[in-house]
């Protein structure tokens, strides 16, 4: 088989985690136990695995508001997250972060960024820092169709071809920039096409297809490592909950998401395809789901009994390193 | 007097520093801070240069290293190290200051050079926003040790787009660093420290001040932030200013000791941190404060040390506070008009002889 197994299993698990945890934050916002805004990945779980699975510590990435899935990927601990979009000291940022700056430096995890179009030029200076210390890591920027009309990011793409940097650029293109159609923002036909434009390899995929996205993912992260500059992949995705988790999401299509969610769900295509082709069994999968849904449940308890921070210390503390 | 200063404006001694030991020269502010640099870039091998023209000549048939940033501060260097460490950059400001803070969290040092500091309008998403919130957002887990380079004031003919200031509006900030250094040898002091700092240094060059010498240690040393410099001492009245006006400052103090009137200069040399304990002990003695700043009014540096010194100090006060600062208008081209934004000696002193009833 192409794929080894300890590898699907690994891919499905991580898909599987970023749909529960997702679902999960859904279920605790509404219940009040979530403060903030929080932008949930639901539906869009294969591109956050596909681009992470075979990234190291030390490849970096920067992800956008809706950042969940892409820190699970990255391997960031997920109690730690859930202490941290609940707001809590012993969450992953001290609960200082909250969704929309969820980070972790020591995976590589330069942060969700809650300014579309904020993570591109950051994570050039990643890419330029493997660069010029030749580390052969690589550098992993997620954008939406939104942030792809952003001035930073054009910069940004326009500056890691100069000096071809090792970033992959990519593209979560799920059809909305918050509630506007993506093909409304966008001044011409083709996203990719654009993005070609500024002089690097630039490939569509279904995003819905964890396989179609892995490889088209690990020819670029090759060539970045290979010192060939950066590449642009645009995936195709459908986003399952609204722009923000409470969206009513008025602008949607009567029945869109519920046909999405029978025909392009990106976990239910790959379980079809990995039985179909006898990599996998379905009970295998089923552990692994009940598995995940008691490690989200106790992520969930740990971080509604975790300490909230204390004014008294925490406000003032990590402005600086020294000041 | 004229704001355009050329070889030969008086040095400041900076009497609280540590002396230097050691063969010193006299340099410009401009060779003080290349000596800085240069220095930093042999001693590690991580610290970077980016931005347009840092170098000059990239890809193209003519001389390279041709500019050595816009005010030659960066030149020379980019033959030494090579342009993998002194990258000329497209005109892109908000992509310089993002490759530099996502540098900075992955091991490097950069020093990025956004050439006019008015030029921090299209890239300040990337430091107030990213840079400058990285640490507390991260729960303290990020460093990000970069510094940004820019030039900034009137005095140039620049016109309203090449000659603000604009400390006030990063000195606002949480998580930023503010260096403003009125002499060559602050300037070389606080650029070893800034680029050995681990937090995100704003640091403002004032383009008239670059041919400004005076007597510079050969070796390299680092002028801790938030610690003031007293270029000239006194007991009569308290004149804190700041990067070229600590020059009106002095000129007007040593006017002003012929007449037996004698005035402590307090030069903060950064601004964030701000050395307020050295404002509060001045004004404790002279119980008269002068603040002179070249920014404009309004939540400007002028009024925070005001506001600092009246509600820490006000006993001390035995007269209300005067700022002398450019009036709320963008820099204008004539230079009759210029000369009449920027705060002058005649100025200065006239808001002495105010606050002294004289």
């Amino acid at each position: 088989m192409p794929y080894q197994e300890d590898f699907l299993l690994r891919a499905y698990r991580s898909m599987r985690t970023i749909r529960e945890f997702e679902e999960r934050c859904i279920k605790e916002f509404m219940g009040g136990n979530i403060p903030g805004f929080v932008h949930a990945s639901n539906g869009q779980e294969a591109i956050a695995v596909a681009a992470c699975i075979d990234l190291s510590d030390s490849d970096i990435i920067g992800s956008t508001h809706r950042g969940h899935g892409h820190c699970i990927a990255k391997g960031c601990d997920v109690g730690g997250m859930m202490k941290e979009v609940m707001g809590r000291s012993t969450g992953l940022c001290k609960g200082k972060g909250g969704s929309m700056h969820i980070a972790d430096i020591d995976k590589g995890m330069l942060g969700a960024n809650a300014i579309v179009g904020g993570g591109p030029p950051l994570v050039n200076g990643a890419a330029l820092a493997a660069k010029t210390l030749g580390t052969k890591n690589v550098a992993l920027s997620f954008n939406g169709d939104g942030s792809a009309n952003q001035g930073t990011t054009m910069e940004a793409m326009n500056m890691a071809v100069v000096l071809q940097l090792p970033h992959i650029f990519i593209y979560e293109n799920n059809g909305y920039a918050e509630g506007t159609a993506a093909n409304y923002g966008l001044g011409c036909d083709s996203l990719t096409d654009r993005n070609a434009g500024f002089g690097m390899p630039a490939e569509y995929v279904d995003g819905n297809d964890f396989f179609a996205t892995y490889d088209a993912i690990k020819v670029a992260t090759q060539r970045a490592r290979d010192g060939g500059g950066p590449t642009s992949i645009e995936a195709k995705c459908v986003r399952f909950d609204g722009h923000f988790i409470g969206d009513p999401q008025l602008y949607r299509g009567e029945d869109e998401v519920k046909n999405a969610r029978k025909t392009e769900d990106c976990l239910k295509i790959f379980r079809a395809r990995v039985i179909k082709e006898g990599w996998l069994k379905a009970a295998t999968m089923n552990a692994i789901d009940k598995e995940i849904v008691a490690e989200i449940e106790k992520a969930v308890a740990d971080g509604l009994a975790a300490p909230r921070p204390d004014p008294s210390t925490d406000l003032l503390s990590d402005v600086y390193s020294s000041y | 007097m004229s704001t355009v200063h050329t070889k030969g404006t008086e040095m400041t001694t900076n009497s609280n520093d540590a002396k230097i030991g050691g063969k010193t020269s006299i340099k410009a502010y401009r060779e003080a801070l290349n000596d800085a640099i240069r220095e930093e870039m042999r001693r590690d091998p991580t610290v970077i240069v980016l931005g347009e023209e840092v170098s000059g000549g990239a890809g193209c048939d003519g001389q390279d290293d041709a500019y050595g940033g816009v005010f030659g501060v960066t030149k020379g260097l980019m033959p030494e190290v090579g342009r993998e460490r002194v990258i000329d950059t497209p005109i892109s400001e908000a992509a310089i200051i993002g490759a530099a803070a996502g540098a900075a969290n992955n091991g490097l040092r950069p020093i990025a050079e956004l050439m006019f500091f008015d030029f921090i309008g299209v890239s300040f998403d990337q430091i107030f926003n990213q840079a400058a919130k990285f640490r507390y957002m991260f729960g303290g887990k990020s460093k990000t040790p970069m510094v940004i380079r820019g030039t900034v004031g009137a005095g140039w003919r620049a016109g309203a787009q090449h000659s603000s200031i604009l400390h006030s509006v990063v000195t606002h900030i949480p998580g930023l660093k503010v260096v403003m250094p009125s002499n060559a040898y602050d300037a070389k002091g606080l650029m070893v420290q800034a680029i050995r700092d681990e937090d995100p240094v704003i640091f403002l060059e004032h383009k008239v001040m670059y041919n400004n010498e005076c007597e510079v240690p050969d070796e390299q040393y680092a002028i801790p932030f938030g610690e003031a410099a007293f270029p000239r001492q006194g007991k009569d009245v308290t004149i804190v200013a700041i990067s070229n006006m600590v020059t009106h400052a002095i000129a007007a103090a040593d006017i002003l000791a012929k007449e037996g009137i004698t005035c402590d200069v307090i030069d903060p040399r950064t601004v964030s941190p701000l050395d307020d304990e050295a404002i509060l002990e001045s004004v404790e003695v002279t119980g008269r404060l002068v603040v002179v700043d070249e920014g404009n009014p309004r939540c400007g540096l002028a009024s925070d040390i005001a506001g600092i010194v009246a509600e820490k100090g006000f006993f001390s006060l035995r007269a209300p506070i005067r700022t002398v600062t450019a009036p709320h208008t963008p820099v204008p081209f004539a230079p009759e008009l210029e000369d009449a934004y920027v705060p002058n000696v005649d100025k200065v002193l006239a808001a002495v002889r105010d606050v002294l009833g004289a």
